[in-house]
């Protein structure tokens, strides 16, 4: 052991009472910060979860048109200016498959469905309600969606194997009072047609849950009357970070508009960051308050200790050393408290994340949603060491700064 | 500024320190006093010097000087030939670790410490050997204190004289050519008093030290090879 760290040990055992309180502040701001960022960006990971599950992370929607304004000189002549003069947006997808072909090239992509979405109104032997349905190609979606995952009721199988069957959401099935095998009426464009429930699904977004049905793609255009076409392609990636990269590229690619999740979700993903700012503004008031209790601690000890601090620097310890000493107990309290910290976060974590907590709206789930990441353990750590550090430094270079002999004269200021 | 005065000299042994017109200011705006007026000084090793005089007459003052806590507003001070009092604060702490010993008229131990890791503090910095040779070492200079049996006790579990004799063994530790003690008997009963500066004067002479002490006590002066009386900021 250093002489630096062993006489650094020993002035902060000396002060058991201010090093236990420093100590403490510093296991409850690393801890609290785990947790807060496990807690808040648990939510925000599952609400991404989620709607990438349901939405895929691109969608391909509607033709970009340029329009040019075009200027020809006197009659006579074949000379003619065109100038771009902005967007026009033509809803919908034509030729899909070709589409679906092109985005398929692309690495990242790992699959697209084309989906032709209406707005009808379901009967069923009870009642009537608005609805959209999405005609699918039920293979092509499940390797874009998590559809499958959400089957609560009734089998995807009955529903390859049957042209009239459909997938219902939950809340709508609800209620329509409908349950599997049982048949209602959809309406579009003045026209009636009867489909039964193969199966019901519940992804946990209730906005999708009370209104969304999906038909096999072909009864979709034909009952929509719309023989060609798609309303969008969904995309599904391997990496949905890289969303909005991809999402530029396919849109100069295809001159089709193309957005990513992080677009199409921007109000939610926005209150996200702003709860995660708020949380880290909380967490950082934790971790402030960790330093400036080292702060109060070193300042005790530095006030304590001038006289050792007198006596050191008459053996040869330099100024660094005291610096070093004063750093090392800054340190001390830091990696104990970093390591009690983590464990006490891990453990608070685990403990809310069994806490009950039933939400069916953006997402469902029926316990406190939590995330686990080793970012947050870093990042707490990381905060807690510049914090403390920083504020360790003052007592510290003070220390350091203090003259032996008006010390031992006692005029030291 | 007054010119230097000659400076005395008690040749026995090699020159240890030698400080030429140190001038010293404390204070600040119309508290400003001038402390040391041209001070000059030599020590040889091997002999004790006392320097004497009352309070307030600037000897403590002179010894932090000479012992490189404190800077002179003037003058000069070499250390073993080495000029000292133009060098930087790391300079000056190097030479204080590796030439120079304090006694205090109060010990300063670290009580958090025992005496054996007090004696030893000022060996670990200088890092001139290893851990166990270190200790023998400490060991070695407490028996000379008399207090061998004692070395595991911390500071607060021995007496004022106990804690002056570990101050001084602390002292020793790096074997300084100078060893510079303010009143090391000042808080002390006349038994102890008595017992400490024999230990202080007979290690340091075996040791071939310079000793320059500062006290009060006309009987301990009287005992030092030469005595520098002192008044008013400068020797008479």
């Amino acid at each position: 052991m250093s002489p630096n760290l062993r006489i650094a040990y020993r002035f902060l055992t000396a002060k058991k009472r201010a090093m236990l309180m420093s100590l403490s502040c510093t296991i409850l701001g690393v801890g609290l910060f785990i947790v807060t960022q496990a807690t808040t960006s648990g939510f925000e990971a599952f609400f991404i979860e989620t709607i990438l599950g349901i939405n895929g992370a691109i969608r391909i929607e509607d033709k970009i048109q340029d329009t040019m304004r075009s200027m020809e000189a006197a009659s006579g002549s074949d000379f003619q200016v065109r100038q771009r003069e902005g967007q026009k947006y033509i809803e919908g997808v034509e030729e899909p498959q070709q589409i679906i072909s092109v985005v398929s090239e692309f690495a990242n992509v790992r699959g697209a469905s084309a989906v032709l979405r209406g707005n009808v109104q379901l009967t069923s032997s009870f009642t009537t309600k608005d609805a959209q349905v999405f005609g699918i190609n039920l293979e092509d979606h499940l390797r874009v969606s998590n559809l499958a995952e959400k089957i609560t009721n009734g089998s995807l199988d009955e529903f390859r194997g049957s042209p009239s069957g459909a997938l219902v959401g939950r809340v709508l099935a609800d209620y329509l009072q409908l349950g599997v095998g049982e048949s209602f009426v959809v309406f579009s464009r003045g026209e009636s047609r009867r489909f039964h429930v193969s199966a019901i699904y519940e992804t946990g977004y209730r906005d999708v849950d009370k209104a969304n049905v999906y038909l096999h793609l072909s009864e979709a255009r034909s009952l929509l009357r719309k023989p060609t076409g798609a309303t969008f392609i969904q995309i599904s990636l391997y990496d949905s970070n890289r969303a909005p990269g991809e999402a530029a590229h396919l849109e100069e690619v295809l001159h089709y508009s193309v957005k990513p999740w992080q677009v199409r979700e921007q109000t939610w993903l926005t209150a996200f960051r702003a709860l995660r700012i708020s949380s880290a503004i909380t967490v950082t008031v934790f971790t402030l308050i960790a330093s400036l209790a080292m702060f109060n601690t070193l300042a005790m000890i530095v006030l304590e200790k001038t006289k050792d601090i007198a006596i050191l620097r008459s053996m040869g310890y330099e100024r660094r050393d005291i610096t070093q000493i004063f750093m090392w107990q800054a340190g001390i309290v830091l990696a104990i408290g970093a390591a009690l910290g983590a464990l006490f976060g891990a453990g608070v974590t685990w403990a809310v994340g069994r806490v009950p907590l039933p939400i069916n709206g953006i997402f469902k789930t029926e316990t406190f949603v939590v995330a686990w990441s080793a970012r947050h353990y870093v990042e707490a750590v990381a905060t807690a060491i510049v914090m403390v550090m920083v504020a360790s430094l003052v007592p510290a270079r003070r220390a350091a700064r203090l003259e032996p002999g008006d010390i031992i004269r006692g005029t030291a200021q | 500024m007054k010119p230097a005065p000659a400076v005395v000299s008690s040749v026995r042994g090699e020159l240890a320190l030698r400080c030429t017109g140190l001038h010293r200011y404390l204070g600040q705006g119309e508290g400003r006093v001038h402390v040391l007026k041209g001070v000059s000084f030599e020590a040889r090793r091997g002999q004790i010097y006392a320097i004497v005089g009352p309070s307030g007459c600037g000897k403590s003052t002179l010894l932090y000087l000479l012992g490189l806590l404190d800077q002179p507003d003037g003058g000069q001070i070499e250390i073993n030939g080495h000029l000292m009092s133009n060098s930087d604060d790391l300079a000056r702490t190097a030479a204080r670790g590796a030439h120079i010993g304090f006694v205090f008229q109060f010990h300063f131990l670290m009580l958090e410490f025992t005496a054996l890791e007090n004696v030893m503090m000022p060996m670990r910095k200088l890092a001139k050997m290893p851990v166990g040779e270190m200790e023998a070492r400490a060991h070695a200079l407490l028996e000379s204190v008399g207090l061998g049996a004692k070395s595991r006790r911390l500071g607060t579990q021995l007496s004022g004289g106990e804690q002056q004799r570990v101050a001084i063994a602390r002292a020793l530790a790096n074997e300084p050519s100078i060893l510079l003690a303010d009143e090391p008997t000042g808080n002390l009963d006349v038994k102890n008093a008595g017992m400490v500066f024999d230990l202080l004067t007979s290690l340091a002479k075996d040791r071939g030290q310079a000793v320059i002490l500062v006290t009060h006590n006309p009987e301990i002066a009287q005992q030092c090879d030469l005595t520098r009386p002192m008044r008013d900021g400068v020797f008479v």
